[in-house]
């Protein structure tokens, strides 16, 4: 499937527009709909995503690569992902609490949501699958964390408008911010013709 | 707490607390796999297995496992099944394995597993436990398919991957792509919420 001559400029550019990892793969929907709803939010979450998605990318390529392959133990690879994960948002959050309160009131809140978010176990996956380089799957992660953050953004500014639209009833909460989202996807296809691939 | 019959359970799993339409959980895989009602249908099976059993695990286990660790150990059981329907899916379904690609392993972070996990099972006793989880894996998968039947029937003119619809039908082709899946599940979740508006507690 995936070329390994592919630049991984490519694949940043390629995981940011063309395939993004919110709009077009549908990972990380639950916090996007839960933290959507104005742009400050957005944007701290934004950050902790990139960052640890950028992070986890790189590890859990080498953990798997260097420890599960050799070890004939891939099948395993989902409960050593999502633990390498947990693990690596856990000292991080110990990390910046104890070095940098300012970053930990900007992201401290964010941090254990990200375990659960999809996105990030989803790009891990991925990158396995794509058979992505050690320097592809960090590019992917930077980009796929990028992209997010781009999709979350936008999400939070158009939501704060929404606040003061007559929106009907029935379609309030998650049916227009579904809604919106398909009208972002739809606009993100523009961008599909620019790489030829996925 | 009162013990609700197992036909309650059901009903609320399957309608009035709807997983997808009333909590918005597992709105990811409810998007990208409907593109096909085949591959729908095979995850939902899995979601519903997979939920079934690991409800059923976190409430045999609940007196036993420390509440300080107590979300580890859910994803730790969680994952486990996901990794049986992983193997079993590869080896007997290669192909829809393949078209599902990262999706079956990201049952782990699907919020309804977590979600009743550590809203019911951990308080109750197995039996309603699975019956909880059962109930919330088949709510799931009925919006899935609903949202699937419209899709592949639009997109491709098929159904389980019949033709049913003459040539002269023009495919949306939309409905096959990205776009389409929010569209539809935010029509549905509208629809839902204006003719059987949530009940305030």
């Amino acid at each position: 499937m995936a070329n390994p001559e592919v630049s991984a400029f490519v694949i940043l550019f390629a995981a940011i527009f063309t395939s993004n990892i919110l709009l077009v793969n549908f990972l990380g929907m639950c916090s996007f709909l839960a933290v959507s709803r104005n742009v400050r939010s957005s944007l701290g979450l934004g950050f902790a995503v990139i960052f640890v998605m950028t992070c986890t990318s790189g590890l859990n390529y080498l953990v798997y690569q260097h420890i599960l392959v050799p070890y004939n133990l891939v099948h395993f690879r989902f409960i050593v992902f999502i633990i390498v994960i947990a693990a690596f948002v856990q000292l991080v959050e110990m990390v910046i609490e104890r070095y940098s309160p300012f970053l930990y009131t900007v992201l401290g809140v964010f941090l254990p949501l990200i375990t659960v978010n999809c996105a990030i176990l989803g790009v891990s996956l991925f990158l396995i699958i794509r058979n992505y380089s050690f320097v592809q799957s960090v590019a992917y992660g930077f980009g796929g964390g990028v992209g997010w953050m781009l999709a979350i953004v936008a999400m939070g500014g158009i939501r704060e408008k929404l606040k003061n639209s007559p929106v009907p009833k029935g379609l309030e909460g998650p049916g227009i911010t579904l809604i919106t989202a398909g009208l972002m996807a739809l606009s993100f296809m523009a961008f599909s013709g620019m790489i030829p691939m996925q | 707490m009162m013990r609700e019959s197992s036909a309650t359970i059901l009903s609320k799993g399957l309608w009035s607390d709807n997983p997808v339409f009333r909590q918005i959980l597992g709105i990811c895989s409810a998007l990208a796999v409907t593109n096909l009602l085949i591959n729908t249908s095979i995850m939902g099976v899995a979601l519903i297995f997979v939920t079934a059993f690991s409800s059923l695990t976190v409430s045999a286990l609940r007196n036993i496992t420390p509440l300080r660790i107590r979300m580890m150990v859910q994803v730790l059981i969680i994952a486990s099944y996901v990794i049986v329907v992983d193997m079993a899916l590869k080896a007997y379904l290669p192909d829809i394995s393949r078209a599902l690609g990262p999706y079956v392993g990201l049952i782990i972070t699907n919020c309804i597993i977590m979600g009743r996990c550590e809203g019911y099972a951990r308080n109750n006793p197995p039996w309603p436990a699975f019956v909880d989880g059962l109930a919330n894996g088949l709510g799931y998968a009925f919006v899935l398919l609903a949202v699937a039947f419209v899709r592949e029937l639009l997109g491709f003119g098929s159904l389980f991957g019949v033709t049913v619809l003459p040539e002269s039908f023009t495919r949306w082709t939309i409905m096959v792509m990205a776009p389409a899946a929010f569209f539809v599940l935010g029509t549905f979740i509208w629809i839902a919420n204006t003719y059987w508006p949530k009940k305030e507690k």
